[in-house]
C-alpha cells in the first residue's frame, strides 16, 4: 500500500467519520440577510468598491427571485434569515509556515485524513484548503508562480489580481443567473481563483478541499478558473463535511473560461454529509457550475462523482461559443437512504462544429430518488453540432426511484443528436455469482457498481479515482440484503 | 467428502427437495439426471448456498464441516465450485479483475499471499489453454456479450483457476455444439484428480460420453429414486424417464 492509498483508506473508511466539530475560535456575524450583511461581508474582506457593487447587484436580483421548484426534489422551506452568512476562523496575522497555523486546524486536517503536511509530498498535488470560507493555507503557490500560474484564494485574487477578477467574474454565471447563483454572488465568502497564462500546461493537478465547519453556517464558495490561449489545467474539488442534525445550506458557484485552444478538466468528488438513515440532517447542495468555451477549439470537461448531500441540485454546463469547441460531462450520482439528487448538465451549442458528450450514471438505493436532468441546445448558427448522450440508471432494491428528464432544443437542421438510456438492477443473481467465486457480498456490490460506473471513474485523475471507488462501495453498504 | 442426509429445501414455501441422500468421495464423478422440474438445479444451488432456497430439514457435511451454516462465499473458498446453468453477466467488471479478486480471496482463505499481477497473468495464460479460451474473451467484462458456448467454457476456465475440491456442473452441456461440448468435457477431465470430486447435473446422456461418471442418480420429484453405475445413463437415454416415474409411483 502506498502512502497515498493509506491516506485514502483512512479518509474513506466506513462510518461517516468526518462528523466532528473542531473547536476553532470563529468569527460569526449575526444570522439573517439584508444589504447591511452584504456590506459587512465585503468590509470584513476588505474588498474594493466594485466587488461590493457586484454583491449588492446580485443581492437586489436575488430579492426579486424565487427559489426554483422545477427539480424533482422535496425540500422543506428554507428560512434564509436563520442562517449566518459569514464565518471565518479568527485571523492570525502573517502565516508564513505551517507551524504558525492554529494547531486545532492542523488537527482538523489530520482527522480528515488529508494533512497538509502530507499533501505537500503527495503526487504533486497543490492544495488550497478552505475551512469555513477563508483559505487558510495555500501550498505550491511558488512552484506554480514560476510558470505564471495564479492559484490562490478568491479573496487574495480580489486584492492582488483585481483586473483579472473584474474582467472574468460573472462571465459564465452572471450575478442574476438563478436564485442560488444570485445568493452566492451576494454573500460568497471565499473560494479559489486560478489563471493559466497563454501556452502554459499546468504541471500538476490543482486541488481544493472544501469543508463546512461552524454550526448553522451556510457555505458559499466561488471558484473562477481562466485558461488563456493554448493552456491546459486539470482541477480537482473534493468535499467532506461534519455531521449535523439540522440541514445546512451550501450554494456554490464555479465559473470556467476557456480561451482559444485551451482545455480545462474539472473533477469533483462530493461527499458532504448525506443525513442519517432516517433522512435527518444532511447538506442541501445547490451548485451552479458553468464553463464557457470562448475560444475556437477549446474544451471543457466536467467529471463528477456525487455520493453525499441530502439534496443535490447541480447541472455543470458548457456554453460552446467558439467554433469547433468541445464540452464533456461525465457523472456518477449515487443516492441512498433518503437522499435526493436532481443533477445533469446543459450543453449549449452556439459555435460551428461544436461537439458535446454526456455520460451520466445514476445509482439509487434505499428510498432515495435520483434524477438526471439535461438540456442539449443547438442554436441557429451552430452548423454541424454533434451531441451524444448516454443516461444509465442502476436501481438497488424496490423502494428507490430513478428518473430521466432529457430536454433537446434544436434550431439547426445540420445537427446530429443522439440519446441512449438504460435502466438496470443489481440482481441477486449477480451477487450470488460473485459469492460463488469466493467474493463476499459487500465486495461484490462494490465491484458491480464500480463496473457500472467505470466509464466515468476512468475520467478521474488517479488519486481521485481510488477515493471515488471506495466511496461508492461504502455509500452502498447494507443496501442489498 | 460430501454427505447429504435427508435434505429438504423450499422456495417461496414450495418444497422442491424432499429428502435427498447422497455420499460423494474424493476422486468420484456422480451424475445427477432426471426430467425437467425434478429438482436438479435446486440441489446444485442449495449446495452452493443460494439464498432464495430455504433448507427446511436435513444435514450436509462437506470435508467434515456443516456446510449449511456457511455463507456462499465461504463454501466457495472451502472448495465448492458451481458451474452455472445460466452464467451471469456483470457489465464493466473485467474477467481479469473478477478472477484476480476471486483467486486472491481463495488464497487469503488458505493463508497464502495474494498473487502479483505478473504471476496472476501467467496463471491465466496457463489455464486458458485448458478450455481453449481466447484472450479476447478474458479481456472482456464478465460473460458480457459471450455466446452460450463461450459462457460455458468460461465457467470451466474459472473452475481451472480456482481448483475446487468439489465441482458441481449444472447443465454444463446445454447450449453447446458438439465441438464446444468436447472442449468443455476435456477441460473437466484434465482438471480431474484423485483428490477432487465432480457432480454432473444433466438431462442428457450425451455429456456423460465425455465425462464418464462412476455413479448415476435419477432425481425425480425431489428425491433420488434410482442410483446405479454409468450403464443407467444409457438405459435412460433409450427408455426415457417414464419407467422411472412409474417405478417411483409404486
Amino acid at each position: 500500500m502506498t502512502e497515498q492509498d493509506k491516506i485514502l483508506e483512512k479518509a474513506t473508511s466506513e462510518d461517516y467519520k468526518f462528523g466532528f466539530t473542531s473547536d476553532i475560535e470563529t468569527d460569526i456575524i449575526d444570522k439573517g440577510l439584508n444589504e447591511d450583511v452584504v456590506r459587512i461581508i465585503s468590509a470584513k474582506k476588505e474588498e474594493p468598491e466594485w466587488m461590493l457593487e457586484f454583491r449588492l447587484k446580485a443581492y437586489r436580483n436575488w430579492l426579486k427571485m424565487e427559489m426554483p421548484n422545477w427539480a424533482y426534489l422535496k425540500i422543506p422551506p428554507i428560512d434564509y434569515q436563520s442562517i449566518s452568512y459569514y464565518a471565518a476562523p479568527k485571523k492570525k496575522p502573517q502565516l508564513s509556515s505551517l507551524d504558525e497555523v492554529d494547531p486545532e486546524l492542523i488537527e482538523t486536517f489530520n482527522k480528515l485524513g488529508i494533512p497538509l503536511e502530507e499533501q505537500k509530498h503527495l503526487a504533486g498535488v497543490a492544495v488550497d484548503a478552505v475551512i469555513d470560507s477563508v483559505s487558510v493555507k495555500t501550498t505550491f503557490k511558488e512552484t506554480l508562480a514560476e510558470r505564471g500560474i495564479i492559484f490562490c484564494s478568491f479573496s487574495d485574487a480580489v486584492k492582488e489580481y483585481p483586473d483579472l477578477v473584474k474582467k472574468y467574474l460573472g462571465n459564465a454565471v452572471p450575478a442574476g443567473d438563478n436564485y442560488f447563483a444570485a445568493l452566492n454572488s451576494a454573500v460568497f465568502s471565499d473560494g479559489s481563483f486560478c489563471y493559466i497564462p497563454k501556452g502554459v500546461r499546468c504541471p500538476m493537478e490543482l486541488s481544493t478541499y472544501f469543508r463546512i465547519n461552524s454550526a448553522n453556517t451556510g457555505q458559499f464558495e466561488r471558484t473562477l478558473i481562466v485558461a488563456d490561449d493554448d493552456s491546459y489545467v486539470s482541477y480537482l474539488e473534493g468535499c467532506t463535511a461534519p455531521m449535523r442534525d439540522e440541514n445546512q445550506l451550501h450554494a456554490a458557484v464555479v465559473e470556467i473560461i476557456a480561451m482559444e485552444r485551451a482545455e480545462v478538466k474539472y473533477s469533483t468528488v462530493q461527499n458532504w454529509y448525506p443525513g442519517n438513515k432516517e433522512g435527518k440532517g444532511g447538506i442541501y447542495n445547490f451548485v451552479t457550475k458553468r464553463g464557457i468555451c470562448r475560444g475556437d477549439h477549446s474544451k471543457i470537461s466536467w467529471t463528477q462523482v456525487e455520493t453525499g448531500s441530502a439534496v443535490t441540485w447541480k447541472y455543470p454546463s458548457c456554453v460552446l461559443l467558439g467554433d469547433n469547441s468541445h464540452g464533456e460531462f461525465f457523472s456518477v450520482a449515487l443516492t441512498n437512504n433518503h437522499q435526493q439528487a436532481d443533477t445533469g448538465t446543459k450543453m449549449i451549442h452556439i459555435g460551428k462544429n461544436t461537439r458535446s458528450l454526456i455520460v451520466s450514471k445514476g445509482i439509487s438505493a434505499g428510498v432515495s430518488n435520483n434524477s438526471y436532468r439535461g438540456l442539449v441546445k443547438v442554436s441557429k448558427r451552430a452548423e454541424n453540432a454533434r451531441n451524444f448522450s448516454q443516461c444509465d440508471s442502476l436501481l438497488m432494491g424496490d423502494k428507490c426511484g430513478a428518473h430521466t428528464f432529457p430536454y433537446i432544443e434544436c434550431a439547426n437542421k445540420t445537427a446530429i443528436l443522439e440519446h441512449e438510456a438504460t435502466t438496470s438492477k443489481i440482481s441477486e443473481d449477480q451477487v450470488f455469482y460473485c459469492n460463488q467465486r469466493g467474493i463476499k457480498t459487500e465486495d461484490a456490490i462494490g465491484m458491480i457498481v464500480n463496473g457500472y460506473a467505470k466509464e466515468v471513474l476512468n475520467k478521474l485523475p488517479m488519486e481521485f479515482a481510488v477515493e471515488a471507488q471506495k466511496l461508492l462501495a461504502i455509500s452502498l453498504e447494507g443496501s442489498v440484503g | 467428502m460430501l454427505t447429504i442426509k435427508n435434505l429438504h429445501a423450499t422456495i417461496d414455501g414450495k418444497e422442491i427437495l424432499k429428502g435427498i441422500n447422497l455420499e460423494v468421495k474424493p476422486g468420484e464423478i456422480h451424475a445427477i439426471m432426471g426430467p425437467n422440474g425434478s429438482g436438479k438445479s435446486t440441489l446444485a444451488n442449495v449446495l452452493a448456498g443460494h439464498e432464495s432456497f430455504e433448507v427446511s430439514e436435513g444435514e450436509v457435511t462437506f470435508l467434515g464441516e456443516n456446510l449449511l451454516e456457511q455463507a456462499a462465499e465461504d463454501r466457495a473458498r472451502n472448495g465448492i465450485f458451481l458451474s452455472f446453468q445460466y452464467p451471469i453477466e456483470i457489465p464493466g467488471v473485467s474477467m481479469v479483475n473478477f478472477m484476480k479478486t476471486a483467486v486472491n480471496e481463495h488464497r487469503k482463505h488458505n493463508g497464502l499471499e495474494p498473487l502479483k499481477a505478473s504471476q496472476f497473468l501467467r496463471l491465466m495464460e496457463e489455464k486458458k489453454k485448458i478450455v481453449e479460451i481466447s484472450s479476447q474473451l478474458t479481456n472482456r467484462s464478465v460473460n458480457e456479450g459471450f455466446s452460450g458456448g463461450e459462457k460455458k467454457r468460461n465457467e470451466i476456465f474459472q473452475m481451472a483457476m480456482l481448483e475446487p475440491k468439489l465441482a458441481i456442473l449444472d447443465e454444463t452441456d446445454s447450449g453447446l455444439d458438439i465441438d464446444a461440448l468436447r472442449i468443455v468435457a476435456n477441460g473437466v477431465n484434465t482438471l480431474k484428480t484423485p483428490e477432487n470430486a465432480t457432480i454432473v447435473v444433466t438431462h442428457y446422456q450425451r455429456l456423460l460420453e465425455y465425462i464418464v461418471p462412476d455413479y448415476v442418480h435419477v432425481l425425480y420429484n425431489g428425491r433420488i429414486v434410482k442410483s446405479a453405475g454409468k450403464e443407467l445413463a444409457y438405459e435412460l437415454e433409450a427408455k426415457g424417464y417414464d419407467w422411472i416415474k412409474e417405478e417411483a409411483a409404486e
